[in-house]
């Protein structure tokens, strides 16, 4: 089972859900933890992680054979991501605009176009409570696109094992990547507008993609009753409320995890966890 | 000789983009028969990959020159360049004034 932690807007506590959750299944055996939110891998913080492996990840990328190509700029054209300029004398590729696609090499009436590969990330292994209990991913300095690092880490893990993603921020193609293929989906919120705003839209996407869902709010005062209310109208179940606290946003800032200091914290993730499994299909 | 203009409008009165490949209107005019063409900037609104797809439609067109009031994106640049094309910055008020300048050999290449 895959169980994908997102949210929509950033910073609502994403990364507490999933690192907690994880931490209070640790002992029924093959839980694994993931962390596609390549662009900034963080749950590592919260454990100490002893990594085995690392394996680069490449994207191809063209390379025109300035003396085989007749300028005859079909590639460019072809290329929606404008990574290929042909000019009067010599073509330019940007590399970092290329999305790997292969349509220049495809359409290219000289065979002038060959794809070599261009490192742009790494995918990390590693143990924190048994072997091969964690993976991340990380993009290189200056990348724009993580998805495929994302789309190689799901292809390493073992659905059939429990599996614990920690997605990046927001509802674009990295979100969609790390959702694809999960058996639920918790959408993790704060009680802001701006939280209420990004929900609806968390709520979308996995509506759109066919998964099941439950809510999770995050540092909940309970006073804003918006969210509730968006619960009740879409029909996804609030799964935890996650008090507003200053210790355990003090716990948090010092890489401590809340169910290891907090009892009812502890007991409030493992009926999480029984909630998910009840939803699952 | 083709030039391109970086336009806020469709005409010659129209003042210069300082937004190369994001601007309104590519004006394209050639300064042998003073005749001009205007072109909609259909990539403005996109998300990458803009500039060095709207070089490529100037390329495309023959222009041989580039006329903008702000700079031109690395990317844009190294297209450009590759082809020899030369770009010109100017604060003129409108395409016309910017031309006018042009022909006189007054603009500053960047």
């Amino acid at each position: 089972m895959i169980i994908t932690v997102f949210s929509g807007k950033g910073g609502t506590g994403k990364t507490t859900v999933s690192t907690n959750l994880f931490n209070v299944l640790r002992d029924s055996g093959g839980v694994q933890l993931v962390d596609t939110d390549v662009e900034e891998p963080n749950t590592h913080i919260f454990f100490d992680v002893s990594f085995s492996e690392q394996r680069p990840v490449e994207l191809l990328v063209p390379k025109i054979d300035d003396a085989r190509c007749t300028r005859c700029g079909i590639c460019a054209q072809e290329c929606q991501f404008g990574a290929i300029a042909i000019g009067k004398n010599s073509s330019v590729v940007f590399a970092t605009m290329c999305h790997g696609c292969g349509v220049c090499k495809m359409v290219c009436p000289e065979y002038a176009i060959t794809e070599v590969p261009r490192p742009i990330g790494v995918v990390k292994f590693g143990s924190i409570y048994e072997d091969g209990d964690y993976i991340m991913g990380q993009m290189n300095t200056g990348e724009l696109s993580g998805t495929p690092i994302i789309r190689e880490i799901k292809r390493l893990i073992d659905p059939k094992r429990l599996v614990i993603i920690d997605a990046p921020p927001g509802t674009s193609c990295p979100v969609l990547e790390s959702l694809e293929g999960s058996d639920f989906a918790l959408l993790v919120t704060e009680p802001t507008p701006f939280g209420l705003h990004d929900l609806l839209l968390a709520v979308k996407t996995v509506r759109a993609l066919g998964i099941p869902a439950g809510i999770v709010i995050n540092r909940d005062t309970g006073t804003f009753k918006d969210i509730d209310k968006l619960s009740e109208r879409e029909g996804v179940p609030i799964l935890l409320r996650i008090p507003f606290s200053k210790e355990y946003a003090m716990l948090y800032s010092n890489g401590k995890l809340l169910t290891e200091h907090v009892q009812e914290l502890w007991r409030a993730f493992e009926g999480l966890y029984e909630s998910v499994k009840g939803l699952v299909k | 000789m083709k030039v391109a203009i970086s336009a806020r409008g469709n005409t010659l009165e129209s003042g210069i983009d300082s937004r190369f490949a994001r601007c309104a209107y590519f004006i394209i005019y050639d300064t042998d028969t003073d005749s001009w063409e205007a072109y909609e900037n259909k990539l403005a609104a996109e998300r990458g990959g803009v500039g060095t797809r709207n070089s490529q439609f100037l390329l495309a067109k023959g222009c041989e020159a580039v006329i903008t009031a702000g700079n031109v994106g690395p990317n844009a640049m190294s297209v450009l360049k590759s082809s020899g094309i030369r770009c010109y910055g100017t604060n003129a008020g409108s395409v016309k004034e910017a031309i006018t300048l042009f022909k006189e050999g007054k603009l500053q290449e960047i």
